[in-house]
Order: C-alpha cells, then structure tokens, then sequence
C-alpha cells in the first residue's frame, strides 16, 4: 500500500513527507502501522460509545495535549474539530479548565502528559472522589497515552525529513 | 501500600489496579469479542479487564502494538525492546520496564545491556550502536520531545537505516502511550502479595 493510497492520515497530512523521498519510503514499508495509528486515532477522539468525554471535550483535550508538546499543526487540526465553541478554550493549557467545570480533568491531563513519572495513586483517587467514574478515567488515560504516541511519532518523522534535507 | 515496587528490575512484578476492572461476568458481547473470550481463553489479565472500559480503544490497539514490535524487517526485535525500555525509563513505568528488560535478555541472550542500563541510567557503558538507540529514544520520550538533529545523524552514523529509524520512532512512541495506561492505572507489586 503507498502512502498516498490512504484515504486519511493525521501522521501523514501533518508530517507532510515528499513523496518519492527515502522516509516516505520507509513509511510505505510500515503502511499498514500508520493505517492502524489512523484507526486508533478514530477510536479515541470519536467513539461511538464516549462515556462523559464528548467528541469535542475530547478534540480539545487532545489539541491541549498537542500544545504541551508543541506540536503546533496537530493542534490546529484538533481544535477544527471542535464544534461547540463553548469548549475550545480547553485546547489551551494556560487555561484551567474551570469555565467548563473541567479543572481536575485538566491537572489530570497536564500531569500524565507531562510528568507521567511522577504520576501516582492519588492522582487517580482524586479524579474517583471528584465523582469520575472508573471507566471515565479509564478513557481520559486512552486520549492521553495515544496522543503520546502520535506526537512523538510526529517528532521523529520530522527529524528524519530534516536530517535528508 | 509497602509492596509497590519503586525501582528498576527485570524481574516483572504484578500489577494491581487503582481502578476496578470490568468483571467478565458482566461485560457485554463488545467487551468479550475485544478480550477475545473464548471457551478455552478465559484468563484474562487485570491490565486488560482494566482497559476494556474502553472497548473501542482495546479492540485497535492489540493489532497496533504488534505490528510496531513484531512485524518483519525493519528494526531487530532487540533494539525495539531497547526502544520500549528508554521511554519506560523515562516515564518511570516499572512494569513495562520489567517486560521489555527481560524480553530484551532472552532475545539477546545477554543481560548486561539491561544490568547497565538500570545500574547506570543515561550513563550506561553501550555499544555505539546501543548507545546512539537508547539516547535517541530517551530522548524523544521526553514531553516534549528534547531528540536532536544530532541524535538523528548518530543513528544513522551507527548504521541505522531509514526502515530502522522508523522503527525505533514507532517503539519509543509506542511505549509513550502503554507507560501512561500501565505506569497510571495501576502499581507494580510484588508477585503474589495482595
């Protein structure tokens, strides 16, 4: 499968690799890894069965996960998914979360994506005794870890482009 | 809380929930086609009872996650092993960690890779090859990620070729995803405590 047979790639539209160079050859050798990375994606951001996470809190809290790593295209990308307004301002992490009664959600979010390490029993407890529901958090660690993997993915393509410049 | 592990081993612990798994008694037909129960397959893991609160997710990940470390070509399953364990190093996911530490062991053979690494951290003694994985991962496991042009370049002067690299990105990135599901829903303890 080439790459430019995919119907629809976050990894490939936002890398933006030429086509015909050794990466995009390399990824046409892994097709089938960014075709299921894409599936993924669809599984996390718009699931059919989405708990207390809606499509939009979830394209915010991914823009804002996407910022935290400076993935700044990644971002724009998210944030154009997000139909109620009411919501965007989630996608900035300067923002707490509070408007949308969404502040432990967000500490929640900032700390695994940025100091997973330090990421402890407490930090889940706090989420369980604020009212959020097992599965709920369940879900919020999916959004999370996923968008961990597509950014560094982003990352290292973009470093292998760079060093064939 | 006293049987937590806290540091590096390759010895792989259990791992105890912070969450409540589904029970598989109540979990509906999506969940069982995801934890793929069948008959003679009913032993499934806390891990991934846990992850079946999100069946959807669960259901396209397995695929992923072996397609990333198992495929053919590419990257040796050794140096993606050594992929999987900078980023678990790095997030401090002692679970996964132990897993790909020893499964790193058995495929090489050897454990002196692995000893250096938990002995040592960054300043581990490695091959130059070893040396220039290991640092490109760990560091493109950092939020956000602190890899380099001259990271880049060492990988290649290491004799990484592009399917290779690919492949590092893919494991280190894999491993950014599965340490914040392990290393956050759950603790490592001790086989057989409670």
């Amino acid at each position: 499968m080439s790459s430019e047979t995919l119907t629809k790639s976050s990894i490939l539209e936002v890398s933006g690799i030429p086509a015909g160079s050794p990466v995009a050859e390399a990824i046409d050798g892994r097709a089938n890894i960014i075709a299921l990375s894409q599936t993924t994606e669809d599984a996390v951001l718009k699931p059919l069965e989405t708990g207390a996470w809606s499509h939009d809190i979830r394209a915010a809290l991914a823009a804002r996960i996407a910022a935290l790593n400076g993935e700044t295209a990644l971002v724009d990308r998210y944030c154009s998914l997000i139909e109620d307004a009411s919501f965007a301002d989630l996608a900035d992490p300067l923002r707490s979360g509070k408007a949308q009664g969404l502040e432990t959600i967000c500490d929640f979010m900032d700390k695994v994506a940025v100091q997973t390490r330090d990421v402890d029993a407490p930090d889940i407890k706090s989420l369980q005794e604020s009212g959020v529901s097992d599965a709920d958090i369940v879900r919020l660690c999916e959004i999370n870890a996923f968008m961990a993997y597509q950014v560094r993915v982003l990352a290292g393509i973009r470093l292998m482009k760079g060093a064939r410049a | 809380m006293s049987d937590v592990i806290r540091k590096f081993t390759r010895s792989v612990p259990d791992w105890r929930p912070r969450v409540e798994p589904i029970k598989l008694e109540d979990a509906t037909p999506e969940q069982l086609d995801a934890l793929q129960v069948t008959p003679s397959n009913t032993k499934i893991s806390a891990y991934v009872l846990t992850l079946a609160h999100d069946v959807e997710t669960l259901k396209v990940r397995s695929p992923l996650f072996n397609g990333i470390m198992y495929d053919k070509g590419g990257l040796s399953r050794e140096e993606r092993e050594l992929g999987a364990l900078a980023a678990s190093m790095v997030n401090h996911c002692i679970y996964c960690a132990a897993v790909h530490a020893s499964r790193h062991a058995q495929i090489a053979k050897e454990t002196t890779v692995t000893d250096e690494l938990f002995a040592k951290g960054t300043k581990a003694d490695l091959s130059p090859r070893n040396r220039a994985i290991f640092d490109f991962a760990h560091a493109l496991s950092q939020t956000p990620s602190e890899a380099s042009p001259e990271q880049m370049s060492a990988l290649r002067e290491a004799g990484l070729d592009d399917a290779e690299i690919l492949d590092l990105i893919l494991s280190a990135a894999l491993f950014g995803w599965a340490n914040r599901l392990m290393h956050v829903l759950g603790d490592p303890v001790r086989k057989g405590g409670t």
